[in-house]
């Protein structure tokens, strides 16, 4: 009896899921030893990391074959899409926390804190501000040098990848090509630049809780645009090797999702974290 | 298996029972001993009965069903499943009972929050694991630590009537004068509270809270710490004694004049031996929760003091740590005086087995302040 | 309706021994695996709890320092919540949602292998972090900052990272059941057709899919104020403590209902069954289970009470939380309706959810009670929290969860549970359970702050009582433990629907159920 392609796809037993467990078993085995100053933890937090590159090459090659071997049906094809949707909403409650955290110190807390005087006798509530204990002066990031340039580079990079998704309705290699590889520029752009904001920039991660948010917010950000970069790169390498067509292309769209909730993102960030 | 354990439960209900003569267990609220408190307890009950009435009625009905419609006498199940009068009707006269409920609730939180119109101010100044009072309009201040002996926690003296509820210096306030209480920590989150005045607020460092009690009748109050702050939070009581005004106003005095004693202390010269004697009691109320009586710690969170770096360095050093702290060390500065400083260094260069042999003067601790 | 999986010879093959478990794709086995690992989870935290009680018999210290006792509540909590009740309820999605469904697997099969055996590093990180320098983590489970902050010992941030891989696991797992109920139905099978604990379950998954990520950004937030030198939890750097506890019970309320919704599905299920006569008033169950969903997400603050609110907050947050006993109320009118003129047996799943009904219903009320926030302030962080939360905890989730074995024992083994045993079983944790925890109701309310390992002398009296029934409590499990062994090894055979009166596509396969059902999809008409 060979597998029904009418059938729901349901993979052979795999060992891939152990080995997930395995790679972030030493990756937060290593990173706990690490942050404790137990060096050896960097070795065990590499070996993680390789586990889990070899784990994602090789479980994403699986998925690739199978797809392209046609075992996925239409079904198929929509728990992917359930899937992928629930998997951004769930990234959109996470930077949602980080946002109501911001939000919470900005109009509550830092207020409560100026009214403490019996604690904090001189402290203003403004914003930006390291906290009442900071003796130097913050010099905060102006948001119309390098992140409004960031942020024109993001929504360009919408753009385009829009255009090579309209290619790649068309059939149009050519399109898809140029789309896809203007945007993966945009985004590394995207990051050389954050890397040197961060490089330039007047204030680190421990001035107080402006330093704080904009490093851990922008940082999650940034690891998100890098995420997407390098799913952008292999799904280019994927059209090389004419993996997609026009009305099967799910792992394309998938990560044009993706690609679109950093972009939003980014402009919250940018509204919030670095403008107002 | 199962026989012995009928006859365990059967013997704790026994127990229960075998106590009640000497009785010193509570089914209910403390007595208020504030208005507000009054108010909780009346909500409290009124809620309770309401719930109580509630749940007689819902499962008197579940039980006549379990005992009529029980397939062993032959009742027949009908097939009904749906009922929208009676949904809506169960929808609403819940909706109805909780408006009911919330009403007085609300009036009692707006009189709990509002501390406007106060006669005198406390400030609390919870820390591990200890309570400061500082009374801001007469300049008295002091700590309050446990005061049962660590050989009744260690079941090696017969336990006392307030056990693990009494302090060495109680919170004292005069009683009908309305008092805001200005609540704040130093190290982690604590929680202040006296159940009869129906006062309990978090203790947050880097914040102060407001809050007010107006004691309507002389008393000795206790309460504990009410959020974890670490290993001796069941060991942080506090306990304030209400007295009539010019009883206050005596102990107001008393406090004054011991301050004053105090302060002299500080501009005399100490023998080094004085100073570790008294540096032996000081030690053993303050530090030896976390460093140990012997001196041992408990590392890595709370350091050894015998052979401590800080302990065997420069002195200047080791006065520095005490008065500022560093990190979980909390800064003592304002928690002990000059002499209790002085006596304390004396103590831990000294003792602990430790021996460098130096120490300092109280006038040195104030000049370093 | 037919099956094919009767005659279904595995020409596919399964691998068997221990490859079977570990490279598993087949929901039925990954269900086993989640609940057997839930099992041995609840007697390790249950009896962290016996070391709890042990210290707390009589005033006094006796067996426990207080550090270790801090370390035995955390974990308690900790393992209880994460280890024990969430993977069951996996567990049970696992089994039987596919076979409610009439499906032939979750949606994604690798991926829900994967959120098992993320459970399994997790908790190697939690447990293992007792052995490590400082010991493990003393701060309570809800971890509140400076306190967890002060920590040095390494086993906070094991216990962040176990917590941050158990949201790992949880989120693809809620991804998974969410896609299967969404895409996966048997034709026919609309949304309103589903079975209860099916409806609860999606709702869940949504819960969890909407807070695990904020509790992985408030303990990213704790780790970074720990190691990296940020400020969120720290006001002298313009921070703020309470905010962790903002965050923490956006999530964690939520996940209070993650723990109690599909418990109320087993309920919805298990009680039609044995009074033979469908569930009373099944939209409004909809409802009101969608509704507990929505409100968990503004009640938060609750809480927090003696944080110290401002009047409007206050008055908001206590408002909000009231209303959540109305569909709560609801369930609990709908399920004695459901009762109400049946015709009724009373096996050991009905004897757990008559009792789950009217225990879960004593909570409901204590909850009523501690929303009211004058009230609360009397309460908060006493023994009568603690009575409250173990009377929807264990006597709504963990009881229902064990009524639930016992009722689709059959179908996972084949044969008949042993019923004397089972009762046995049942009025053993229903006694021990009111005596270890309805006097902690009294020395709450007398002012018996919980997280303390010794306490004043007018307490002493009921925490004996309430210790001599943990103990009794803790004992009876391995009497289930033993009554599960017993069943998986022998006893009558049992029939493909060994209940008169339960209906459903479960029952509609063989007992045990093949390793392969629902290949093609059955018709619901």
């Amino acid at each position: 009896m060979s597998q029904n392609t009418n059938n729901y796809y349901l993979p052979a037993p795999s060992l891939w899921p152990l080995i997930a467990s395995i790679a972030l078993f030493l990756m937060a085995g290593g990173f706990a030893m690490q942050i404790n100053d137990i060096t050896s933890g960097n070795y065990v937090l590499i070996a993680g990391a390789l586990v889990f590159v070899y784990l994602l090459y090789g479980w994403f090659k699986e998925v690739i074959i199978e797809s392209i071997s046609g075992f996925y049906n239409k079904q198929v094809d929509t728990s992917f899409r359930w899937g992928m949707g629930w998997f951004i909403f769930s990234e959109v409650m996470f930077f949602a926390g980080f946002f109501g955290a911001l939000f919470y110190i900005r109009t509550f807390a830092l207020d409560w804190m100026s009214k403490s005087t019996l604690v904090w006798p001189n402290f203003v509530a403004t914003w930006p501000t390291s906290g009442p204990a900071a003796t130097e002066a913050l010099e905060a990031m102006s948001p119309w040098g390098l992140p409004a340039i960031n942020t024109m580079i993001l929504l360009i990079s919408g753009a385009t990848l829009t255009y090579a998704h309209w290619g790649l309705m068309k059939n149009n290699r050519k399109q898809i090509i140029i789309g896809l590889a203007l945007t993966i520029a945009l985004g590394a752009i995207f990051l050389y630049l954050q890397a040197h904001e961060y490089a330039e920039a007047a204030f680190t991660m421990d001035s107080g809780i402006y330093g704080s948010t904009f490093y851990l917010f922008t940082g999650f950000h940034g690891l998100h645009v890098a995420m997407g970069t390098i799913m952008l790169a292999i799904i280019l390498y994927r059209i090389l090797k004419g993996h997609f067509s026009s009305h099967n292309h799910f792992g394309f769209e998938a990560v044009a999702w993706y690609w679109h909730f950093v972009d939003v993102v980014w402009l919250f960030l940018f509204v919030f974290v670095y403008w107002l | 298996m199962n026989k012995r354990t009928i006859l365990s439960l059967g013997a704790s209900f026994l127990s229960l029972f075998a106590v009640n003569s000497h009785a010193a267990y509570a089914l209910n609220l403390k007595t208020p001993a504030t208005e507000i408190a009054s108010q909780i307890y009346g909500l409290h009950m009124l809620i309770l009965w309401v719930c109580v009435a509630i749940f007689v009625v819902v499962f008197s009905l579940m039980f006549y069903s379990i005992v009529k419609h029980r397939k062993s006498v032959g009742h027949k199940a009908s097939q009904f499943h749906e009922n929208h009068w009676l949904e809506v009707i169960w929808t609403i006269i819940p909706v109805i009972i909780l408006v009911g409920m919330a009403y007085p609730a609300t009036k009692t939180i707006i009189a709990m929050k509002d501390t406007s119109a106060e006669e005198m101010s406390i400030k609390i100044t919870g820390s591990q694991w200890k309570w400061a009072y500082d009374y801001l309009d007469q300049e008295v201040k002091f700590i309050s630590t446990l005061s049962t002996p660590e050989d009744q926690i260690q079941n090696k003296a017969e336990k006392g009537e307030n056990y693990l509820l009494e302090v060495d210096n109680p919170m004292v306030v005069p009683v009908g004068k309305k008092i805001k209480l200005l609540i704040t920590a130093q190290d982690v989150i604590h929680a202040w509270w006296i159940p009869e005045f129906g006062v309990k607020q978090d203790a947050i460092p880097g914040f102060v809270r407001e809050i007010w009690i107006k004691v309507d009748k002389p008393g000795v109050y206790r309460g504990q710490c009410a959020e974890l702050c670490g290993k001796a939070h069941g060991f942080m009581p506090i306990v304030v004694e209400a007295k009539p005004e010019a009883d206050y106003q005596a102990w107001i005095v008393a406090q004054k004049e011991a301050a004053a004693s105090a302060d002299a202390g500080s501009d005399k010269e100490w023998a080094q031996d004085e100073l570790i004697t008294a540096g032996k009691a000081v030690y053993e109320k303050n530090c030896a929760v976390c460093h140990g009586a012997t001196g041992a710690g408990i590392p890595p969170a709370f350091p050894a003091m015998t052979g401590s770096a800080i302990v065997n360095g420069p002195i200047e050093g080791h006065l520095d740590i005490i008065l500022n702290g560093k990190n979980i060390m909390p800064a003592w500065k304002d928690v002990l005086n000059d002499v209790d400083i002085a006596a304390v260094i004396a103590y831990e260069r000294n003792a602990l087995g430790n021996t460098v042999g130096d120490s300092i003067q109280p006038s040195a601790v104030k000049a370093a302040r | 309706m037919s099956t094919t999986t009767a005659t279904h010879h595995d020409d596919h093959g399964h691998p068997t021994g221990i490859m079977r478990w570990v490279a598993s794709t087949n929901h039925k086995d990954i269900g086993t695996l989640y609940l057997w690992f839930s099992f041995f989870m609840f007697l390790f935290a249950g009896a962290l709890a016996l070391g709890i009680r042990a210290e707390l018999f009589q005033p006094g210290l006796q067996f426990v320092e207080p550090e270790n006792f801090n370390r035995l509540t955390t974990l308690h909590g900790l393992i209880m919540i994460f280890g024990a009740i969430m993977p069951a309820f996996v567990g049970f999605a696992n089994w039987m949602i596919p076979l409610m469904i009439g499906t032939s697997d979750l949606a994604f099969p690798r991926l829900n292998n994967m959120s098992f055996w993320l459970m399994v590093p997790a908790a190697i990180l939690l447990i293992g972090s007792i052995f490590v320098p400082g010991g493990a983590i003393a701060g309570g489970w809800t971890m509140y900052p400076p306190l967890s902050v002060q920590n040095p010992s390494m086993s906070v941030d094991m216990s962040i990272l176990a917590l941050h891989i158990l949201g790992v696991s949880s989120i693809v797992g809620s991804i998974n059941i969410i896609t299967t109920i969404l895409n996966m139905r048997a034709p026919g099978m609309t949304l309103m057709k589903m079975p209860l604990f099916v409806w609860t379950w999606l709702i869940t998954a949504f819960l969890l899919i909407a807070s695990m990520p904020v509790l992985a950004g408030a303990l990213t937030m704790l780790l970074t104020d720990r190691h990296f030198g940020t400020s969120f939890f720290d006001a002298a750097g313009g921070g703020d403590p309470v905010l962790f506890q903002h965050v923490f019970w956006f999530f964690g309320h939520p996940e209070v209902y993650i723990m109690i919704l599909p418990a109320f599905g087993l309920i919805s299920t298990i009680i039609p069954t044995f009074a033979r006569k469908p569930l009373f008033g099944y939209a409004s169950m909809v409802y009101a289970t969608a509704a507990i969903a929505l409100l968990s997400f503004v009640v938060w603050a609750h809480h927090m009470f003696t944080t110290g609110m401002p009047v409007a907050g206050s008055l908001f947050f206590m408002y909000s939380t009231m209303l959540i006993s109305i569909p709560t109320g609801v369930k609990v009118f709908n399920w004695i309706a459901t009762m109400w003129r049946g015709s009724m047996t009373f096996e050991t799943p009905m004897l757990f959810s008559i009792a789950v009904v009217f225990l879960f219903t004593i909570g409901g009320f204590s909850g009523l009670v501690l929303a009211i926030l004058p009230v609360d302030i009397q309460l908060q962080d006493t023994y009568y929290v603690v009575a409250h939360f173990h009377y929807v905890l264990f006597s709504g989730a963990a009881m229902s969860i064990m009524g639930a074995v016992y009722y689709w024992l059959p179908k996972w083994t084949g044969h008949m549970y042993d019923e004397t045993l089972g009762k046995w079983h049942f009025w053993l944790t229903t006694i021990a359970f009111n005596i270890t925890f309805f006097p902690m109701h009294f020395t709450g309310l007398a002012g018996m702050p919980r997280r303390i390992p010794d306490y004043a002398l007018q307490f002493a009296e009921f925490n004996m009582i309430s210790s001599i029934g943990a103990f009794a409590l803790g004992i009876s499990q391995l009497l289930f433990l033993y009554v599960v062994i017993k069943c998986i090894k022998g006893g009558p055979k049992a029939a493909a629907n060994p209940w008169e009166g339960a209906e459903g596509l479960e029952w509609t396969v063989p007992s045990p159920a093949p390793f392969h059902t629902f290949e093609t999809p059955p018709t619901v008409k």
